[in-house]
């Protein structure tokens, strides 16, 4: 049999890369322990799910080259999910030399199920029983070497947010030796004896053993059956028969009757092991929990939440104060007539001055916009998301707002995706993979690119229109309005079965610092490379559309189509801006008001229409790639086409009401 | 004492006349088989009934019976509508055989299994029989589903109850399984149970398909 005992007993050779798996529930701490054995870092987050793509990195240990796999977080090895699924495929297919399963100290009991499993399959485990801190406050006490013991693996306690465990987890990789003894734990009789009596008729090789692969099979498991039929060719028929057999027998409870043995096995383990305290220990984070979570408080402590971490921190501080700063006094006042006497110095043809320092140019106005007004309001955006993704409180908000999202089509998870939507849409639609249906992750999408402004735009737009209190409202209100209109109307019209809402929810915790910066870190590096290279793209576009004077042709055709909407014609400048990336639109129009151009009905017919309109290039990239071209294409069309409209319907309103005027 | 099973209707049809319907008699003319069938002279001979001008009477004796005759009819409609799943005129029918099975303490095992149920599926009362009154009496809700606990609430998981394998596993693996303790810490907006050491919220969907003990 192919398991890893076998392939054990072949000496690693020097400079060969081995394989390392990271293996265990959502929000158990793999991520930080990935980032602590490689060094490179990658998001980690306190939400279940966010670990959608695979992160791949290496270490070295004793010399050794390894490289270490972050795997999505899985329940069990009989997978449900899309992430799962992903998880398992590395166990599959990839035949890692070690396989870490992280649990939860405090939840040893709950996850000790898949450890056996593990086990059970074969695979080459070590146990890490992380979260031992937070275990320990809560008065639990767990006996390492007693588990070892019971378990035959290695077993090493540690809380790797604290970097606690991290040398032992070393050392424990280096020394592994597989012992693995996958009939450790034994089933009812009846249970072995139909295991026994599929694996028997199993002939081919398989990285899984053929105990697991039996029960996997018994349960129905498509992908695995699929497996096997491949795996055994002729041989497929007596076995699916066998399987169809057993399973036709035992169809009133198999799953249950599996789940409860193994729960039996898991008590038999830990008793001895785990004691906890008669008395449950109610930590202060559990009070704030509560408080989080319902109605008559969670509310006002959302809207507390939204008013100092979006509105202060974000709107007035990074809007305000820094990009006044950045924006206003390094590039107008310092940079900029800097760089402009420069190039002018070493490039002495005008044409090319003009796509470095123009009215359009590179520098002048590409780097000046990414890095004096989008950048400032994006940190801090991602500092505010960061600190509360490690707080916890999102799947806390996600319960609060279940009920609600419901109307639109979605579950109270898709809160998350919309939330980190108002800092960059783009990210937040890739996030939407986390959602559980097709349906749900295109209502999201849909809502997502056409009512959700990101921070940049977002800043861009409060600071334009703060001047006229009423037009904010006016916004805001068009925005909210179609939100609940287009979710409302999405949920009535796309075909699909309703979501269901679980999640689990972790302990609310205090964020630390360097976790923040780091994640704030390495999403604004995500960021950058994403969207600087669009900035400069538009800039030379912008400049060819100039000195050919295709842009001038642009600007006149889409003349007509403003006016429709009355607006100036400059403001198509904005709008083919915008095509760019959203937010650069806005700061289109932002330098239009400082002309004193637009009056506040064609500020905020621009600012809605704008916000509205078709998503910025990469978010539409993404969209396709997550969606696919058909529902990506429809999407944008559908957009676009309301975009257009409701400012028309818009100018109209406020033309005949007079409001704002 | 074990009566016919056509007797058994006889007093179901005249304890809805007279109990439910206010009569003060049964005409035999509405029965489904004729007056003079040896069903009326088995109850007339346990004092059950009387008939007088061709009219059927209780007497006081008969009235218990009757009502307990009732009772096993509409705990055996509650059974094939909730439990086997057999409704319309299939259901009624069934029922009607079935009910003459429901004696010796049967009924009582089905009363408990459906949690001592109230009503019948067409919404007409069930009479409480003793179980009822001892149910009542110790406080036992019985086995309900989690919408049913109130915040703070704890118990032990009995059973899940759902077609979708899916959902099924998803809730298994939460730690949801029989016998284990959960504790309901919130039921608005979602349902907040705590299982061990975890926290996880579900919405009523989920929540009406785990059935819990107190």
């Amino acid at each position: 049999m192919a398991t890893c005992c076998t392939k054990q007993t072949e000496a690693p050779l020097p400079g060969d890369t081995r394989k390392i798996a990271l293996v265990g529930n959502p929000n158990v701490g793999k991520s930080v322990l990935f980032n602590a054995l490689t060094g490179a870092y990658v998001t980690v987050s306190n939400y279940p799910g966010t670990s959608v793509e695979v992160s791949r990195g290496s270490a070295t240990i004793n010399s050794q080259q390894w490289e270490v796999i972050d795997t999505p977080g899985m329940y069990s090895i009989h997978t449900i999910t899309e992430e799962e699924r992903v998880a398992r495929e590395i166990l599959l297919h990839e035949s890692p030399d070690v396989v870490i399963h992280v649990l939860d100290a405090r939840n040893l009991e709950r996850m000790l199920a898949m450890t056996i499993q593990l086990i059970e399959a074969g695979l080459p485990v070590i146990l890490v029983v992380n979260i031992m801190d937070e275990a320990e406050r809560m008065g639990l006490s767990i006996d390492l070497k007693l588990l070892q013991q019971k378990l035959g693996i290695p077993v090493i306690g540690a809380a790797t947010a604290r970097k606690r465990g991290i040398d032992e987890i070393r050392a424990a990789i280096h020394a592994y030796r597989c012992a693995c003894d996958q009939q450790r734990f034994e089933y009812s009789r009846l249970l072995e004896r139909d295991i026994n009596e599929v694996a028997t008729v199993m002939q081919g090789e398989y990285i899984l053993s053929r105990r697991a692969l039996a029960l996997l099979l018994l349960q129905q498991d498509e992908e695995i059956t699929e497996l096997v039929r491949h795996r055994e060719g002729d041989a497929f028929g007596p076995l699916a028969e066998k399987v169809r057999e057993i399973a036709f027998d035992r169809r009133e409870s198999f799953h249950l009757d599996l789940s409860l043995e193994r729960k039996e096995m898991v008590r038999r383990i830990i008793t001895g092991v785990f004691t906890a305290p008669e008395k449950r220990v109610v930590t202060i984070a559990e009070r704030l929990s509560n408080l989080a979570t319902r109605p008559l408080t969670g509310v006002p402590m959302l809207l507390i939440v939204l008013y100092f971490g979006l509105y202060q921190f974000v709107g007035v501080f990074g809007a305000g104060t820094v990009v006044d700063f950045l924006e206003g006094k390094i590039f107008e006042g310092l940079f900029n007539p800097w760089i402009i006497g420069v190039v002018k110095s070493i490039i002495p043809w005008e044409i090319i001055q003009e796509l470095f320092v123009g009215e359009y140019g590179i520098i002048t106005l590409g780097i000046r916009y990414a890095v004096g007004i989008i950048l400032p309001i994006v940190a801090t955006f991602f500092i505010f998301f960061s600190f509360l993704e490690d707080t916890g409180y999102f799947p806390r908000l996600a319960l609060l707002v279940d009920r609600v999202f419901k109307h639109f089509g979605m579950t109270g998870r898709a809160v998350i995706p919309m939330v980190l939507g108002f800092g960059c849409d783009t990210m937040a639609t890739m996030v939407t993979r986390t959602l559980e249906t097709t349906r749900e992750r295109i209502i999201a999408t849909i809502l997502l690119s056409l009512t959700i402004p990101c921070s940049a735009q977002l800043g861009v737009i409060i600071s334009l229109l703060s001047k006229f209190p009423g037009a904010l409202a006016v916004w805001s209100c068009c925005l909210l309005l179609l939100f609940i209109a287009v979710g409302f109307l999405s949920a009535k019209i796309l075909p699909g079965e309703a979501p269901m809402f679980y999640m689990e929810l972790p302990p609310m915790r205090l964020p630390q610092l360097g976790n923040v910066l780091t994640k704030t870190y390495t999403r604004m590096q995500w960021y950058f490379l994403e969207i600087l290279p669009l900035f400069v793209l538009a800039s030379v576009l912008l400049w060819l559309g100039k000195i050919t004077g295709f842009f001038e042709k642009m600007v006149s055709a889409m003349t007509p189509v403003m006016a429709s909407i009355g607006l100036p014609k400059e403001t198509a400048v904005a709008f083919i801006f915008g095509f760019f990336r959203r937010d650069y639109g806005a700061a289109g129009l932002y330098e239009l008001q400082n002309k004193g151009l637009m009056d506040a009905r064609q500020l905020t017919v621009a600012a809605v229409t704008l916000t509205l309109f078709i998503p910025c290039i990469a978010q539409f990239l993404i969209m396709k790639k997550e969606r696919g071209w058909k529902v990506a294409g429809a999407i944008g069309l559908f957009v676009s086409l309301l975009a257009y409209g409701s400012g028309y319907v818009l100018n109209k309103a406020l033309l005949v009401t007079g409001l704002l005027s | 004492m074990k009566l016919s099973e056509k007797a058994e209707e006889i007093l179901e049809a005249l304890w809805i006349a007279v109990e439910e319907g206010g009569a003060a008699f049964l005409d035999p003319e509405k029965m489904d088989f004729p007056a003079d069938d040896p069903a009326y002279r088995e109850l007339t001979g346990h004092a059950m009934i009387e008939i007088r001008q061709g009219m059927i009477y209780f007497r006081p004796e008969g009235i218990d019976e009757g009502k307990m005759t009732i009772r096993r009819h509409r705990l055996a409609e509650r059974l094939m509508m909730d439990v086997l799943n057999i409704r319309g005129d299939d259901g009624e029918f069934k029922a009607c055989q079935f009910e003459h099975l429901l004696n010796e303490g049967a009924d009582v095992k089905v009363c408990t299994m459906l949690n001592h149920p109230t009503t019948c599926p067409h919404g007409k009362p069930i009479p409480p029989g003793e179980c009822c009154h001892q149910a009542r009496a110790a406080g036992d809700l019985g086995v309900v589903p989690l919408t049913e606990f109130k915040s703070g609430q704890e118990g032990e998981i009995a059973y899940i109850q759902t077609e979708d394998g899916k959902k099924m596993q998803k809730l298994m693996a939460m730690g949801v399984l029989p016998g284990n303790r959960i504790v309901l810490t919130q039921a608005y907006p979602s349902y907040v149970f705590r299982v061990g050491y975890s926290e996880f919220a579900i919405d009523s969907n989920l929540a009406k398909e785990i059935f819990v003990r107190k």
